[in-house]
């Protein structure tokens, strides 16, 4: 059933708290928002309100983390890395145990406009050594991977939707970190695919949808789902560069310093040869519906069908 | 573990020999901050020699209380408290800042065990300290936590987020001492950004806030035994200190803020230190 990543994280958090005591949550006036509002009610005493005071948060986190709690700090993704020096300190030079939780990633958001929009948090938290930085991209993939950073030693970012995301794993289906899964390939497998799509988070349901339409007209697309960004497995890359005539690149996040730019730092670092197409934003965004924007803005499946056959 | 029971008048050569070792050690580093380090190193003294819980042996012991240099550029008066407690060998000292060294130019927790929180980024520790702080009511734990600020630091927002916030957990485990020696690189603080009526702001915050003369060593420690009991608020003590305290051409003077002596300069200021 299609739901917000942000609604699959909070339907975790909810689970993981009955066996781990030591998870906190901190909130900074945007819990009804970043759906941590069903732990709070149930675990009062666990839950920090810090009011509209993002850097003290992360700061409170970090001590809170040294202290041998497992903070988790939620907001929008814009306002979180609005303090990324402090995070940069706070949370990746003293690896504290911290769990970052940017909701309304990109221009999925809509109507609230571009000033709420995560749109170069990818590009900030992938800079920072020690930071893992995951974006998944459906209900059961979020589980799994909030499940593992709670889990996990060490800073760790998420950037989750606002909107609704449909499903594209079957309930079987186990999550791993740091790797770029095959999520989605044509019945035949070619010689050569026309293109390899690497998408992450939002477009990730457009860019199966544009697989699927490609191969009804008998083009070869494969789809891979990058739910890791940072550490990027470049190997991946570099595998999907051998057998695909381009690669495609899918993000709701600026193009510079996010996926787009993960892959082609990989494939340069790769010595192979294989042009990529970046799709993503290369601008602020504005205020519309998202599926208006996600036209817009070339990230719903009929642009990305486009983008990986033309000029081919 | 609990610190001997020394009294003031025994802490006076300590403090004198570790000013002796913050300009020995900024001298052969070539560079970093006396001033500054200068100014704590009394607080310093009484803090780890009379108040702080810990094991010098075990920085990680679970009891013990926690310090934060928020202002990590005086770190040279910690790294000289932490060689005098026994955290590592007096001779470390002359690394500081060296290729390989524990003893960063800011402090570094990863690299020098007894340290709490890395710092150097100005306003981020009180956050930090004021997170302890929590854990350890949420916990039902009676380690304190210690952080010491600079005035100059005071203009930074996160600082005052943190003091907004503390009441709210009525944080009576939490002791700030902020080091008001009145100077920034840029000049005095009065002047760059006035911070004052500082006492007043703190009340206003709903702090418990004590005003000392941060070189007297009574001083200090009245204030922190006062700083010691519940009540549910949050203690804040503002001491009154001179940069560069104890070499008369370093005191009050901006441009020993981030400047090394050198031989002849340094080799003044400990004779001025061990004759004073």
């Amino acid at each position: 059933m299609a739901k917000a990543t942000r609604e699959s994280f909070g339907d975790a958090i909810l689970e993981i708290a009955q066996t781990n005591p030591n998870l906190v949550v901190l909130d900074a006036d945007l819990s009804k928002s970043t759906m941590t509002q069903a732990f709070m009610k149930k675990y009062p005493e666990r839950h920090l309100e810090i009011g509209i005071a993002e850097q003290n948060m992360v700061g409170v986190a970090a001590g809170l983390a040294l202290s041998g709690k497992v903070p988790v700090l939620t907001s929008f993704a814009c306002f979180l890395i609005g303090r990324v020096e402090t995070i940069r300190v706070s949370a990746a030079y003293n690896q504290t145990n911290m769990k970052l939780v940017g909701t309304h990633a990109g221009i999925g958001i809509g109507e609230d406009g571009t000033s709420q929009m995560g749109l170069e948090d990818v590009a900030a938290m992938r800079a920072l050594p020690h930071m893992t930085v995951l974006q998944p991209a459906d209900d059961t993939e979020t589980k799994q991977a909030v499940r593992w950073m709670i889990e996990h030693k060490g800073p760790v970012y998420i950037r989750l939707t606002r909107q609704k995301m449909a499903d594209v794993h079957g309930p079987d289906y186990k999550w791993e970190p740091n790797k770029i899964d095959v999520l989605w390939e044509p019945a035949k497998k070619p010689a050569k695919y026309q293109a390899t799509i690497i998408a992450s988070g939002g477009p990730v349901p457009h860019a199966v949808e544009a697989a699927k339409s490609l191969e009804a007209k008998g083009f070869f697309v494969r789809v891979a789902n990058a739910s890791t960004l940072a550490p990027f497995d470049s190997a991946a890359v570099a595998r999907f560069a051998k057998d695909s005539q381009r690669l495609v690149t899918a993000e709701d996040h600026n193009v510079n310093g996010g996926l787009g730019s993960a892959v082609c730092e990989a494939l340069a670092e790769s010595g192979q040869a294989c042009p990529v197409v970046r799709v993503g934003l290369r601008d602020f965004g504005e205020s519309a519906t998202p599926d208006q924007l996600y036209e817009k803005y070339g990230l719903n499946a009929p642009a990305l069908a486009e983008a990986c056959l033309k000029n081919l | 573990m609990p610190t001997a029971t020394l009294s003031t008048t025994d802490l006076k050569p300590l403090a004198r020999d570790m000013r002796v070792d913050i300009i020995r050690m900024i001298e052969a580093a070539g560079n970093g901050h006396p001033g500054g380090s200068l100014s704590i190193i009394d607080i310093l003294t009484v803090l780890y020699w009379k108040f702080l819980k810990h094991d010098p042996k075990k920085p990680d012991w679970a009891e013990r209380d926690r310090f934060i240099l928020s202002k990590g550029h005086a770190c040279p008066a910690l790294y000289a408290v932490m060689a005098k407690r026994g955290y590592f060998p007096h001779d470390e000292l002359l690394t500081l800042r060296k290729l390989g060294s524990p003893l960063q130019g800011h402090p570094d927790r990863m690299r020098l065990p007894g340290i709490e929180f890395s710092t150097g980024s100005l306003g981020q520790g009180l956050s930090v300290g004021v997170g302890m702080a929590i854990a350890a009511k949420m916990d039902k734990k009676n380690w304190k936590t210690y952080v010491v600020l600079g005035d100059g630091e005071m203009q930074e927002g996160q600082c005052w987020e943190a003091f907004m916030s503390a009441p709210k957990w009525k944080l009576d485990n939490l002791v700030m001492i902020l080091d008001h020696n009145n100077g920034q690189i840029d000049g005095p603080v009065d002047q760059v950004m006035n911070i004052e009526p500082l006492a007043d702001k703190l009340r206003a915050f709903n702090w418990d806030v004590q005003c000392i003369d941060g070189h007297d060593l009574d001083a200090v420690e009245k204030a922190l035994a006062n700083a010691q009991k519940a009540g549910g608020k949050p203690h804040a003590i503002v001491a009154k200190t001179i940069k560069g305290k104890g070499v008369s051409f370093m005191e009050n003077n901006i441009a020993w803020h981030g400047n090394a002596p050198k031989k002849e300069d340094a080799d003044k200021a400990v004779k001025e230190i061990l004759n004073g």
